[in-house]
């Protein structure tokens, strides 16, 4: 039974992968978050250590501060508006992306694979799906077009050695094949699980561990990875999530509609 | 029913030319509207996921039991569902369709789509856009610097095409204008001619409105035209796109419409409750009661219930003490 007391320092999956994706975001960038986690993760950046940094949401918003307790369903109702300095058609902010005034793309993921590519269309042949997932949103245009932030459960079914059907590119076949394939800018840079933070090997584009939350082995972590992971020369550990950081997330989301 | 993908330019021009873009009143009832859809048409819907989606128009064209409906729209929420569920069309063309993240994947969308039943064309959220926007600038294509290399592209197969910039030499994909044969467009208030001004989030509206051959409004409020003349810069959607005005108070329930009411979350609960438990009967069960069951409008939104509105309304109200 997980503790929902607001002071405690018990915290779930959810609330520590928030915490630690947040804190991966620099005060004064430009970040494209979608739903959920990342939503959560960059009001929660804004609010803690970064009141330069400007929130875009898809549904057109430029530099939003959500309001807590009313986190919106999608990035498309007016709770995403709240305080901003402009709404936008949504057209309109997602060629921020292609113009190149996005530092940072900040997504969840449903299945993602050795080399950053992420899949949120099917699971099993696109002709005959054993899962039609809800499909790319933004997440296509966002990952095409500037450096990712993928924050995601740690799971072995998650974590495949190749996905089923790309929605969103990371470094397609590893070295510059995605550059060849036609996309010159950005790519996958950081995954936050509630296990690790991994990044992608400069060469290879492989994934690789770069940090391990406090408490977990690597070992755990190749255990719930389908794929044999790279380690990090100087594999660190990260800071336990802070009670100040705990007390803010569950001021945002009191009724745990993204951290349950 | 196959539809061109790309419309031939000299229809586009003629079917515009044949209509009467004069300043006149279009004020009509639901059902009136309706009745300008034809079966097989191509629908766009405005709005976005659960914003200002026009439900009442939904909801009043599987009343008249229109069929064969494509459907695009930039996010599709639980209209896709009820659009699919009922007959009014087989193919819907959008960049995301569930109900919404908090909610889990749409078991009536996985039914339909997994069992062949109906067809889900999946674009990225700016594709959809840009062809909105290809299609309200009279151009045939336009091209993006997404879509490229992923497989969402590989399985549009010939409607998605890279092409070489003629000046930089860029590789590009080229993205097919889409001309809805009609818009399906709901706002907080337009005057009897047409003119709609819109509050809040716009996503692909204003392009979708000047892409179609025709724009079927509904609307919170008809105000008059000298209240529109008096802030022409809130008018976002021109008169002469508009063939028919309808004023539906709560007209995107249980969706929301901004600074008017937010979702009704009550009803939105309920009915995921009900189609994730059986995606066939509870999906009916739901149609039944709230689509075909009520006598009009207002006997739906007394379903709802008047206290929800009112919650609805209130919540909805407060983005503009910040």
């Amino acid at each position: 039974m997980t503790e929902h007391s607001p002071t405690s320092t018990v915290y779930t999956a959810s609330e520590l992968i928030a915490i630690m994706a947040g804190r991966l975001l620099t005060d004064g960038q430009i970040v494209f978050a979608g739903v959920g986690i990342p939503l959560l993760a960059a009001t929660l950046a804004q609010r803690n250590f970064a009141p330069k940094m400007t929130i875009l949401f898809e549904g057109g918003v430029i530099g939003p501060f959500i309001k807590p307790g009313e986190l919106p369903p999608s990035t498309n109702e007016q709770r995403c508006t709240r305080r901003a300095n402009m709404v936008l058609p949504s057209t309109d902010v997602l060629l921020l992306l292609q113009r190149g005034y996005v530092d940072v793309g900040f997504m969840g993921g449903a299945q993602i694979d050795r080399f950053g590519n992420l899949n949120s269309s099917f699971i099993g042949p696109t002709d005959k799906p054993t899962i039609r997932l809800p499909g790319t949103g933004g997440g296509n245009d966002i990952s095409s077009l500037t450096d990712m932030i993928v924050a995601m459960k740690h799971e072995k079914r998650r974590f495949v050695e190749k996905v089923d059907f790309i929605t969103s590119p990371g470094w397609i076949d590893g070295h510059d094949s995605r550059a060849r394939r036609g996309l010159p800018t950005g790519g996958m840079w950081r995954v936050v699980t509630d296990l690790a933070v991994m990044g992608f090997d400069e060469k290879t584009r492989e994934m690789e561990v770069l940090a391990l939350h406090p408490g977990v082995t690597f070992e755990q972590v190749q255990d719930n990875t389908g794929f044999t992971l790279r380690r990090a020369r100087e594999l660190s550990v990260t800071t336990p999530p802070q009670a100040e950081e705990l007390a803010l997330i569950r001021e945002l989301d009191p009724g745990r509609l993204y951290t349950a | 029913m196959s539809e061109t993908l790309v419309k031939d330019y000299g229809t586009l021009r003629r079917e515009l030319a044949a209509r009467d873009r004069g300043l006149r009143e279009k004020v009509m009832t639901l059902d009136e509207a309706a009745a300008l859809v034809r079966d097989g048409d191509h629908v766009g819907v405005g709005g976005c996921t659960l914003s200002r989606t026009p439900m009442a128009m939904i909801w009043s064209l599987i009343r008249a039991r229109k069929t064969g409906l494509t459907v695009s729209r930039s996010i599709t929420s639980t209209e896709g569902d009820l659009i699919f569920a009922s007959g009014l069309g087989k193919k819907i063309v959008s960049s995301w369709f569930s109900q919404g993240i908090v909610w889990g994947i749409s078991k009536v969308m996985r039914h339909h789509v997994e069992k062949g039943l109906a067809e889900f064309d999946e674009w990225s959220h700016m594709a959809m856009g840009l062809r909105f926007r290809a299609g309200a600038m009279g151009i045939p294509f336009m091209p993006v610097r997404s879509m490229i290399g992923s497989d969402v592209a590989r399985i549009l197969g010939d409607e998605v095409k890279p092409v070489r910039c003629p000046f930089t030499g860029d590789e590009v994909m080229a993205l097919p204008a889409l001309n809805p044969d009609v818009a399906l467009i709901h706002v907080q208030r337009a005057d009897a001619y047409g003119n709609a001004q819109l509050d809040g989030l716009q996503f692909m509206d204003i392009d979708m409105a000047m892409a179609a051959n025709k724009v079927i409004l509904t609307t919170e409020r008809i105000v008059s035209n000298d209240q529109i003349r008096r802030a022409p810069d809130h008018t976002r959607i021109p008169f002469f796109t508009v063939e028919a005005v309808v004023e539906v108070p709560y007209g995107s329930a249980p969706h929301e419409c901004y600074g008017q009411y937010e979702p009704i979350f009550a009803q939105l609960d309920r009915y995921a409750a009900l189609t994730s438990k059986d995606p066939v009967g509870g999906v009916k069960q739901y149609l039944d009661e709230m689509v075909y069951g009520p006598k009009d409008w207002p006997d739906y939104l007394s379903k709802v219930g008047m206290e929800t509105l009112l919650n609805a309304s209130r919540r909805g109200r407060v983005i503009f003490n910040d």
